[in-house]
């Protein structure tokens, strides 16, 4: 076979498996949409589940996500900050920074469900908060944690180094030029990574069914102790758990495609603000 | 002649927005408070930055705390070994190898698909395709990443499920082989992005020789690229396998959760049984997880299950780790 035949066939499967990536993802987005359009209506996101969550909407269960991932990002921001500056600002390279780095990417390896469980047992049991939003936010922000982190990271590298040394140059401590000069052109960027980590706390499913997560609560919570609905748990219990899974698969499309919509729609943000940041920051 | 307006430095191109309101005189204020700040605020982020590794520290303290009863009670050997797991009948049960077996089964099986899919999906957007193609398909792989897993589990469910009782005649469509297919889509995107980086990494020298010597584009990437980026694409590969055989959802939703051995004698040789409702290691925590009584046996021995995946999942992420830095070395030497 000639070597033109040879590379168009294995360029037509690189292709054919980058298209089958492209069809998946399509086919994926087609059948939520088409199937959870019928059901999704103004009212279907502003009242609560009734019948046995046969009929009415998910109110109680996107307040609740809501609640969770704000609370998730509020904790786990600045903290993922504070450790980015340590990293990126503060730390000599050595021993010490290459063990926090394999930490952190330790603990983004770890599955969902054993932070469920231990959350369950940090959180709930030892310290005696009960599983509840602040029990599921607090383990979600060690989750999303690392995420944070490398994003802020990532967000730091980008200011040019001259700033520092301009600021530094100036006579500002150092804490004033990282407050003053690199913290303000790094938002967008830690911007980018925060709300990357909102869409991640609102999809994420297994540890919160250990930690606060309610099969059903038409009331939105009051206290950080309260128990709460939140959409992926919802649509788990649709999909699985109700008695008539085939009577709800209408609702449980509906709420797939809410929650497919809001995660979407996070990262959408995500991407036009680290892209307006590039092109500003390109003639720098 | 007329003196040109001279720009302020804070005219010039490009300097960001947010630091307009930046003054000298504010920058400098220099005091004794402002001083004492400069190292409280240096101890306070020293803190920060060591927080990960007291944070895993805990982690690993109460998985291992928690476990104390049961392998106390039990020992680790019925766990890795025993084929029964009851742990609330009287006669109980802790043998938590099927749910081994059937987390590596699922896993290795959606790795089978993939991997293929993946390194090739990768090659193509870091070789092939051109620059409008790449800037379409890289959002498409990110989009997939973000996707809910429970989502996908209930795709997985409704659709993947019947059509592969239809296909093969089964009763029920919730078995390993669905729950490999859903979660080949999960492990993908770590697949295809960490691929694309290795790929992209090999120097451009490589490729130019490769041409001058007379190689076809498909040559090179076979003869010259991958093998330079192969550590690369192993790390990938065994970074999609951590998220695959951590994941949850999708598995819970898809492969059934019976409790049976995943394996089946086939002419005096064991076979994984691919066709069969499994339950993996993760799929079990969450199902008994939310009810079982605090403190009781049956809520330690799950804590043993954890530090079971937590151990493979370590494993993992650490050979993926050595691979990319073995990558980095490499292709820095050259």
């Amino acid at each position: 076979m000639n070597k033109r035949t040879v590379q168009t066939f294995w360029f037509s499967i690189c292709g054919l498996f980058a298209g089958l990536t492209v069809a998946a993802l399509a086919f994926l987005l087609y059948w939520i949409i088409s199937q959870g359009a019928g059901v999704l209506s103004w009212s279907f996101i502003t009242s609560r589940p009734e019948a046995n969550m046969t009929a009415g909407g998910i109110w109680p269960a996107l307040v609740g996500t809501f609640y969770v991932a704000a609370l998730t990002i509020v904790i786990s921001v600045p903290v993922g900050i504070g450790s980015a500056i340590y990293l990126n600002e503060y730390a000599k390279q050595g021993p010490l920074v290459r063990v926090i780095r394999l930490c952190i990417r330790n603990l983004a390896g770890v599955p969902s469900i054993v932070y469920g469980l231990f959350g369950l047992a940090i959180f709930a049991s030892f310290l005696g908060l009960g599983t509840g939003l602040l029990t599921a936010a607090i383990t979600l922000s060690i989750m999303v944690l690392p995420w944070i982190i490398t994003s802020t990271e990532e967000a730091l590298r980008s200011v040019p180094q001259s700033f520092r040394e301009g600021g530094l140059a100036l006579g500002a401590t150092k804490w004033q030029t990282i407050y003053q000069l690199v913290l303000p052109s790094a938002i967008p960027g830690m911007a980018t990574g925060s709300i990357l980590g909102l869409a991640r706390a609102a999809g994420e499913t297994a540890p919160i069914i250990l930690t606060g997560a309610a099969y059903f609560l038409p009331v939105a919570p009051s206290q950080l102790t309260d128990q709460f609905m939140a959409l992926p748990y919802h649509l788990y219990i649709l999909a699985t758990q109700h008695d008539q899974t085939e009577v709800v698969r209408p609702i449980a499309y509906g709420t797939a495609l809410v929650l497919i919509m809001l995660v979407i729609l996070l990262n959408l943000a995500a991407i036009l603000i680290r892209q307006r940041y590039r092109s500003k920051n390109e003639d720098l | 002649m007329q003196r040109k307006h001279l720009p302020s430095v804070q005219e010039s191109t490009g300097f960001p927005e947010g630091l307009k309101h930046v003054t000298k005189e504010k920058l400098t204020q220099k005091s004794f408070k402002s001083n004492i700040l400069d190292v409280f605020m240096a101890y306070i982020f020293k803190f920060f930055g060591i927080l990960a590794i007291i944070l895993l520290g805990v982690i690993l303290f109460f998985l291992i705390r928690e476990s104390i009863p049961a392998l106390r009670e039990v020992g680790i050997a019925e766990f890795l070994t025993g084929q029964r797991w009851n742990p609330s009948s009287s006669e109980p049960g802790y043998g938590a190898l099927p749910f081994i077996l059937s987390s590596l089964m699922v896993t290795t099986g959606a790795l089978v698909i993939a991997v293929p899919w993946g390194v090739f999906t990768a090659i193509f957007i870091a070789e092939i395709a051109p620059k409008r193609v790449r800037e379409l398909l890289k959002p498409v792989v990110e989009t997939l990443a973000i996707f809910p897993s429970v989502v996908l589990g209930f795709i997985a469910l409704v659709i993947i499920g019947p059509i592969v009782a239809g296909v093969f005649g089964l009763s029920s469509g919730t078995t390993a082989f669905t729950a490999s297919v859903i979660l080949s889509v999960m492990a993908l995107p770590t697949i295809v992005s960490i691929a694309e980086d290795a790929l992209k990494s090999v120097p451009k020298s490589h490729r130019e020789a490769a041409y001058a010597l007379g190689a076809s584009r498909w040559e090179t990437i076979q003869n010259v690229i991958l093998p330079a980026a192969m550590s690369g694409v192993f790390a990938g590969v065994m970074l999609g396998f951590g998220r695959a055989v951590g994941e949850t959802m999708t598995v819970l939703m898809a492969a059934g959760n019976a409790l049976d051995m995943p394996i089946t004698q086939f002419f005096g040789v064991w076979l994984p049984e691919f066709f069969q409702s499994v339950r993996t290691l993760t799929a079990n925590i969450a199902i008994q997880g939310s009810d079982v009584p605090w403190g009781s046996l049956h809520y330690s021995s799950l804590f043993v299950t954890a530090i079971i995946l937590f151990v493979i999942t370590f494993i993992v992420n650490l050979a993926s780790d050595l691979l990319i830095s073995r990558q980095r070395r490499k292709i820095g030497h050259e």
